[in-house]
């Protein structure tokens, strides 16, 4: 368990390198290997994780779709309360949010939007309908991916029944890699970069095929997820 | 528990093809994976250099297995998680309850792992007072019936949906559910509503992990329900089970991976949640688990290393190998009598647990190479059956009778003259007893084989004649 004095931890160590037929790896051996992590290059891109912005925003919305997830745009990130309140009304939800205790969704005006009761932090389990944003959206599969902290308790992803989703266009990449380069960047510290406790990649609501192989939704996680697509880069 | 064994395929095959419930459930299976996969596969025009790009990253990972670990545990540790070390599955048992016992743990949620049952955790854990909970619907749904999984990626692909509703209404009765559920939803609902309170209550939140991160100490679990991440964010202690051979180095590897994992699988694009957990709650944080527990498992796979059987190490739990053997296909994952079953299960348990109890499970095969054909990462399944077969032979393991044929035909196969005697001969008397019929319904010393089957009687010359014909026929004139 700690660190190198672990009888177990040697014994496995010992008997990967007898069986490859070596001894400790060598220092340039070890250095190559951590250049090969360091360099994390791509391997194979699909040709649908390229293409221009525009049509990456395009493909990340049909794509969504495909997996019973739901896009609806919007012009102004202030157009998110009513929006919500709509989506709610639509679907005769209650008029009750959990917001991500996020600045930037908790500074828009909920105030326009009297009827609905707004609330932000963590999910408990009487908590029907989340609003989170999300780090990034990912063209090639209309995946979501939401990064842990403060501002986005991962409860939001999962314990709602309806969880609804407020993403910027600039927010659309091409490629899982594209998504992986931003985080990098954006959680540059000393040592490289560290990654939150939790990283979810989300691609439509629930599922299970648990029962006789066919595909039904809302199984442990949210029934629905609708995202509220931004444009904040007219193209 | 014990349920069938591997010893005894042949029989457990028998009564598997008289199941009526599971040969129902089986023929879904079929019509289901199979063209969903095909589907998946034709969606992404660079699917099969996708699977040479990850078969060559994981066969450079196994090259460099123990320095990507060792990266691997660095990252984690800096990042506040422990990994626990396990030569053998008593190690990794000893090394859970150890955790489950300073964390005072009663009650224990744990998503969809199969290093956990190949460790039998869940006897483990009942027999030191702890309860464990299955809350992947199928692990759900094999717990209540106390069986095994029969699949890897679908542990209850055997029952049919009125099995579940039965087990429902006797198990959930206790929670106030008394009317017998018969669609699909409704039964959904029905095990959502039971386990919800079971996430808030439990001590601590064990999953498996589809792949480890040496470049940030990650594990990703893939899934479709929810459960996992439940499970593993609510209790104050999350413990990952897995084994060695899931490290890859970076995120764009394991990217690589994914992008043929859930086509391979189910035939979707992604599955709908893939996760990486990295350490435990970090400061301000308003959820998540304070503990982060990785529990490492090698149990024989390290020595697979070098062998002619490293190849399998490369297996990434897809399932795709079983959703197209016609063998699976008739019998069922429960009459292979391993956790790992059909094609993958014919040459990993050998591995795992020794030739001589599972030496009929790498001849379970009609070798028609069609799970070799499907698997993401190209692993030669039949080649390494063949490998087991050859071993069980050496090893004496296999039947006096199958030994004797084997012995007495490579004994005349060394001597040519005799051989073809012995063929002409052979081959003109099957001729004779056929009369004209084309086929026999039985065979002396080969009733095993026409019990099954009927037996196509040779046409009344052998390879040998027919060559030496041809090539006549083929020679100019002089």
């Amino acid at each position: 368990m700690t660190g190198t004095a672990d009888p177990k931890r040697a014994a496995v160590l010992a008997s990967i390198r007898q069986s490859l037929g070596r001894g400790e790896p060598s220092r340039d051996a070890r250095r190559e290997l951590d250049d090969r992590i360091r360099r994390h290059k791509p391997n194979l891109i699909p040709k649908r994780g390229r293409g221009s912005h525009a049509e990456q925003v395009e493909r990340f919305v049909a794509m969504a779709e495909s997996v019973a997830a739901s896009v609806e745009r919007l012009t102004r990130d202030t157009d998110v309360p009513a929006a919500l309140a709509a989506y709610l009304r639509r679907h005769n939800l209650p008029m009750a949010v959990m917001l991500a205790p996020t600045d930037w969704l908790c500074d828009l005006p909920w105030d326009t939007q009297p009827m609905l009761t707004v609330n932000s932090g963590r999910a408990g389990d009487d908590d029907v309908v989340s609003l989170t944003p999300a780090f990034a959206g990912i063209a090639e599969t209309g995946t979501l991916m939401m990064t842990s902290g403060a501002a986005h308790p991962t409860t939001l992803n999962f314990l709602p029944d309806h969880h609804v989703v407020a993403v910027r266009r600039s927010q659309i990449v091409g490629a899982y890699e594209d998504a992986w380069d931003r985080l990098r960047k954006e959680r540059k510290n000393g040592r490289g970069f560290d990654l939150p406790r939790t990283v979810n990649m989300i691609t439509g609501p629930s599922r299970t095929g648990d029962i006789e192989l066919t595909i039904h939704l809302g199984a442990h996680g949210p029934r629905s997820l609708h995202i509220l697509l931004i444009d904040d880069d007219p193209a | 528990m014990e349920f069938m064994q591997a010893r005894k395929f042949k029989d457990n095959a028998r009564e598997a093809m008289a199941d009526r419930n599971l040969q129902s459930a089986l023929a879904q299976l079929k019509g289901g994976f199979i063209p969903r996969r095909q589907e998946a596969a034709d969606r992404l025009p660079e699917f099969d250099a996708l699977r040479d790009r990850a078969r060559e990253l994981k066969d450079h990972v196994l090259a460099n297995l123990d320095v990507y670990l060792e990266t691997f545990e660095e990252n984690c540790r800096a990042a506040g998680g422990q990994v626990h070390w396990c030569a053998t599955a008593e190690d990794a048992r000893a090394a859970i309850l150890g955790i489950c016992r300073e964390a005072g743990a009663r009650t224990v949620t744990k998503g969809k792992s199969m290093v956990a049952e190949e460790i039998h955790l869940n006897g483990f854990l009942e027999r030191h007072g702890i309860t464990p909970v299955e809350t992947d619907l199928g692990e759900y749904i094999i717990q209540l019936a106390e069986e095994p999984p029969s699949h890897i990626i679908g542990p209850a692909v055997h029952k049919t949906k009125d099995q579940v509703s039965d087990l429902f209404l006797a198990h959930h009765r206790q929670y106030g559910k008394t009317v017998r559920q018969t669609e699909p939803g409704a039964i959904i609902n029905e095990a959502r509503e039971v386990l919800r309170q079971k996430y808030f209550d439990a001590d601590v939140g064990i999953t498996g992990a589809n792949f480890l991160v040496a470049e940030t100490g990650s594990t990703i679990i893939v899934t479709n329900e929810g459960n996992g991440d439940l499970t593993q964010t609510l209790p104050r202690t999350h413990i990952v089970v897995t084994s060695i051979e899931k490290v890859v180095p970076t995120l764009e590897d394991a990217s690589t991976i994914l992008r043929v994992l859930a086509r391979s699988a189910t035939g979707q694009d992604f599955s709908a949640y893939t996760t990486l957990s990295t350490g435990g709650r970090r400061d301000g944080d308003l959820d998540g688990p304070e503990n982060f527990h990785v529990v490492l498992l090698d149990n024989g796979r390290s020595a697979m290393l070098g062998t002619e059987f490293q190849d399998m190490l490369r297996c990434i739990r897809c399932g795709a190998c079983m959703n197209h053997c016609p063998v699976y296909h008739s019998v069922g994952g429960h009459s292979y009598g391993a956790v790992y079953v059909g094609p993958m299960g014919a040459v990993l348990t050998p591995s795992l647990e020794g030739i001589d109890d599972a030496r009929h499970l790498p001849s379970a095969s009609t070798f028609c190479g069609r799970c070799e054909s499907v698997c993401p990462m190209r692993i030669p399944l039949p080649k390494m059956m063949r490998h087991w077969r050859e071993r069980a032979y050496d090893s004496g393991a296999s039947a006096a009778m199958e030994r004797w044929g084997v012995d007495i035909w490579a004994w005349t196969a060394r001597r040519p003259w005799l051989y073809e005697a012995g063929a002409r001969l052979a081959v003109r008397l099957l001729k004779r007893l056929g009369r004209g019929r084309g086929r026999l319904r039985r065979l002396p010393l080969a009733g095993g084989w026409t019990r099954g089957r009927d037996f196509p009687v040779p046409e009344g010359r052998t390879f040998q004649e027919q060559w030496r014909a041809r090539r006549r026929a083929a020679r100019p004139a002089p």
